[in-house]
């Protein structure tokens, strides 16, 4: 028995009845303990044994009774709620605290007040109209600063609700004792206006800061948003409609025309083409047939095919990807330790500032010196905005992965994005990234008296238990000829060179010339045919038996189409591109002619890409490594930054600081162009936040007033302050629409 | 000088080394994580803020959010790379698994409250 709380939406009440029938419904149940129905809410808190109900049931239950049950609970729907009960609490004490101000405003403001009503130039009645602003509206921050200086901790709230209550508390002070104000040479004026607008506008600042921050995640609620609801499952003959989670590996599903598949999985019967732009960003529709794996959440557009379930629930790719943003969104990206450090001191040092500004204006400051002193160390406490320095990398981070993800781009954490910023070097592996990786034999040339089927048998034989890209072309190429090939044995591959093993009883070598050279077999007689062929792009293998070369399989891959304009793009923005692989020069050279890269590193067997991009940072360069992960995850690891192309495998997603989801190559770029419009925002959003603070606490202390006899009025703090933390995150969310290429 | 001008100053200059005294001397107590999980109350700030948890070993910070105010309401440990809501008067359980030892800061999500995980 597995017992479980849930809590389920039900639509459709609006009366006691109606509660005492959903709960009936419930309790009845086969397997519900206990069922508790809240009109208000909307909400059933239902106990149930998991293995003998399930969330569908409870629904059919409900259904019966014309009510319904939601069943999906939505991701961020709790979130969402808190944040739209903040909102519309926000809204209401802003609209009172500032309607309450402006009254005072209006009775107490010098030039405004000849136009008011005598009733509100009664300082007890300012008194009462600031009340409800102090201690309602202000409440919250009373309410952070308590807690909180129990803890002996202090934040912006602090700051506030000291400013306030100076200003407020001696304006309570002149309200009932105004003769001993006189006595002290002060004009007996009240500064509710002040307590009160601040407040009202500080309240303004959060409730449009609360608003822009939430457009900040809301990339993880579209991710989480794609996701299918249902799906078609194949069971026991039947095609029957299932929950999501509760389709297994290996089920078969059936997807139709505009239907989302559910979760990954292989093709098994019928084609059609995909919308994968969700998960890829490519806007183009892909065509599936059997044997093609599909991904869940993109979109069926024309055909009707059903497909094996391979990975389900936390396994699906937009599950990796969702965690992938989310960890994302929760690193921190080294440029912010400046600002940690300066904000664990920023509110005591402002505290100590504000005490600093009282004992100088009412010492050195002209009269009257307590009024100067008193204002000015209220505006400099509001005018602090710890906030915007809090906040300044971290939304951008978000908005920037939230971006990424929606261009197939997956970012591993704040620091890659910081790193691909400074880069100057790219370097892509060839077979897998810059072409297709798969090669097709484009000529059989036999040496001797062999004949071309000869040639292919043996090569095809020997290459039958290897995994290499090359091997599957060669033997796919014997396939298609028809040839009935041999078991070979005592096969070995070698690393870099090929392989080597007997088909019958001849001993036979396959490979390229470093494993002739190896075994001492001369090829000086065909080196011009090897040549012209590897001046063409193509790589050459030699064929020896019994120590002796009998023949040469060429083989070639297809470059990528977007191979060329993915190397231009980055040659654009200076980078310099470099190609890895283990081929050799010649014809390393003449794939990278055709794509456009200029330096190649080539002959570099798979153990040495790692050592190659660590001469390129030797160079003192950052460097970015390219690869498809399948032999180059330590490269990966050790450059700069490693971004695996092509969903790669789970290896490569590990080894990479980026994962580019889609094949199109440009992305590379586009990768490289979001860290730069990323760490702009975060840069300019940093200069801003300290900025602001290092210019206006100064200003708020007085320091324009002996020059220019500028003061900073503490309503004008608050604007400023309100402004502050508003300017950062909108620019953060200005991310948004930047353009990638 | 007058009288209530010494006074002032010496207000002053007692205000900011109160201030320096109360905010930046304090010593923070370091509890251990004695099971394998831990309660954090999040409520002005962390209590407690110095978690002292065993390296390699999962440990389940249960994070119980009684301030409702806006500051609070996420929790960073950028070092595990978790960035979470914390939901207002409820439990939310982050897990971590340690790798090596040292200290981790965690914050809330606008920086201003802090908490420090001793991995030892």
């Amino acid at each position: 028995m597995k017992e479980v709380k849930k809590s389920f939406q039900i639509k459709g009440m609006h009366c006691a009845s109606c509660v005492k029938v959903t709960e009936r419904a419930l309790k009845k149940t086969p397997g519900v303990s206990d069922a508790v129905v809240n009109l208000a809410t909307e909400k059933a808190q239902v106990t149930y044994d998991s293995k003998k109900c399930t969330p569908e049931d409870l629904a059919q239950s409900i259904a019966g009774t014309g009510y319904s049950l939601e069943i999906e609970e939505k991701p961020f729907q709790s979130i969402d709620e808190e944040k739209k009960r903040e909102l519309n609490s926000l809204k209401h004490k802003v609209i009172i605290s500032l309607g309450l101000g402006v009254l005072i405003l209006w009775g107490s403001f010098p030039g405004l007040m000849d136009f008011s009503p005598e009733i509100f130039k009664d300082s007890f009645v300012q008194l009462i109209l600031a009340m409800p602003v102090q201690f309602w509206a202000g409440f919250e921050f009373y309410r952070a600063t308590i807690p909180a200086l129990k803890h002996r901790t202090a934040n912006m709230d602090t700051l506030v609700a000291i400013g306030t209550s100076v200003a407020f508390a001696y304006s309570v002070f002149v309200t009932f004792y105004p003769n001993v104000v006189t006595n002290l040479g002060l004009d007996p004026m009240p500064y509710y206006d002040v307590a009160a607008i601040v407040i009202g506008l500080i309240l303004l600042g959060r409730y449009f800061e609360a608003k822009a921050k939430s457009g900040t995640s809301q990339a993880i609620k579209k991710l989480i948003g794609l996701q299918a609801k249902t799906a078609r499952v194949l069971r026991d003959g039947k095609e029957i409609d299932v929950l999501v989670d509760e389709v297994k590996v290996e089920d078969i599903i059936r997807v139709r025309p505009g239907e989302k598949i559910p979760v990954d999985g292989v093709i098994t019967e019928g084609e059609s083409s995909l919308d994968e732009s969700m998960i890829t960003g490519e806007s183009l529709p892909v065509d599936k047939a059997k044997g093609d794996t599909v991904v869940g959440s993109t979109f069926n557009k024309t055909g009707t095919f059903m497909y094996r379930a391979t990975k389900v629930g936390q396994d699906t790719m937009l599950s990796q990807i969702i965690k992938l943003v989310e960890e994302a969104q929760g690193s921190k990206a080294p440029i912010q330790r400046l600002a940690d450090t300066v904000s664990s001191y920023f509110v005591p040092i402002v505290i100590m500032l504000a005490f600093f500004t009282f004992g100088v204006w009412y010492i050195f400051g002209p009269q009257p010196a307590f009024l100067f002193a008193m204002l000015n160390t209220v505006a400099v406490l509001i005018i602090a905005c710890p906030c915007a320095m809090g906040l300044a990398t971290p939304t951008a981070i978000m908005v920037g992965t939230g971006l990424g993800a929606q261009h197939g781009i997956l970012i591993k954490d704040a620091s890659s994005l910081e790193v691909a910023n400074k880069i100057k070097t790219v370097v892509f592996d060839k077979t897998g990234t810059l072409t297709k990786g798969k090669p097709e034999i484009t000529d059989i040339i036999p040496l001797n008296t062999l004949k071309k089927d000869e040639v292919l048998r043996l090569g095809a034989s020997i290459e039958k238990g290897s995994e290499h890209s090359l091997a599957e072309a060669i033997v796919k190429e014997a396939d298609d000829q028809k040839i009935k090939l041999e078991v070979a044995s005592k096969f070995k591959a070698i690393a870099g060179h090929g392989v080597e093993g007997y088909v019958g009883k001849e001993q036979v070598f396959f490979g390229n010339r470093r494993l002739m050279d190896r075994e001492n077999i001369s090829f000086n007689e065909v080196f011009e045919q090897i040549s012209k062929l590897e001046n063409e792009g193509k790589t050459v293998m030699l064929l020896a038996v019994a120590k002796k070369l009998v023949g040469l399989v060429a083989v070639a891959d297809t470059i990528k189409e977007t191979a060329k304009a993915g190397v231009e793009a980055l040659q654009k923005k200076g980078i310099e591109v470099v190609m890895i692989t283990g081929d050799n020069q010649r014809t390393a050279n003449a794939i990278a002619k055709k794509v456009g890269i200029d330096r190649v590193l080539a002959d570099v067997l798979p153990d040495q890409k790692e050592a190659e991009v660590r001469k390129l940072q030797a160079e003192g360069k950052k460097v970015v490594m390219v690869g498809d992960g399948i032999n180059d995850a330590p490269a990966l690891v050790a450059a700069d930054v490693g971004i695996a192309m092509g969903a790669g495998t789970d290896v490569a997603i590990e080894a990479a600081d980026i994962t580019l989801i889609n094949k199109d190559l440009q992305t590379v770029a586009s990768a490289i162009e979001l860290s730069k419009k990323t760490m702009r925002t975060i840069k300019l959003n940093l200069f801003w936040a300290f900025g602001y603070n290092v210019i206006l606490i100064p200003v708020a202390m007085g320091i324009l007033y002996p020059s220019f006899g500028l003061l900073l009025s503490p309503i004008f703090a608050s604007v400023a302050m309100a402004g502050s933390s508003i300017s950062v995150v909108s620019n953060s969310l200005l991310l948004k629409r930047a353009k990638l290429l | 000088m007058g009288i209530d001008k010494l006074l002032v100053a010496l207000f002053s200059i007692s205000g900011i080394a109160f201030t320096y005294w109360f905010f930046l001397m304090k010593k923070e107590k370091e509890v251990v994580a004695t099971s394998d999980s831990i309660d954090i109350t999040v409520d002005g700030g962390y209590q407690p803020s110095v978690i002292s948890v065993p390296v390699g070993k999962k440990t389940k910070l249960n994070f119980f959010r009684k301030d409702p105010s806006s500051c609070l309401e996420e929790v960073v440990l950028s070092d595990f790379k978790v960035r979470r809501h914390l939901a207002l008067k409820k439990k939310t359980t982050i897990e971590i698994e340690p790798k090596e030892k040292g200290e981790y800061r965690f914050e809330c999500g606008m920086n201003m409250f802090h908490g420090k995980i001793i991995v030892k």
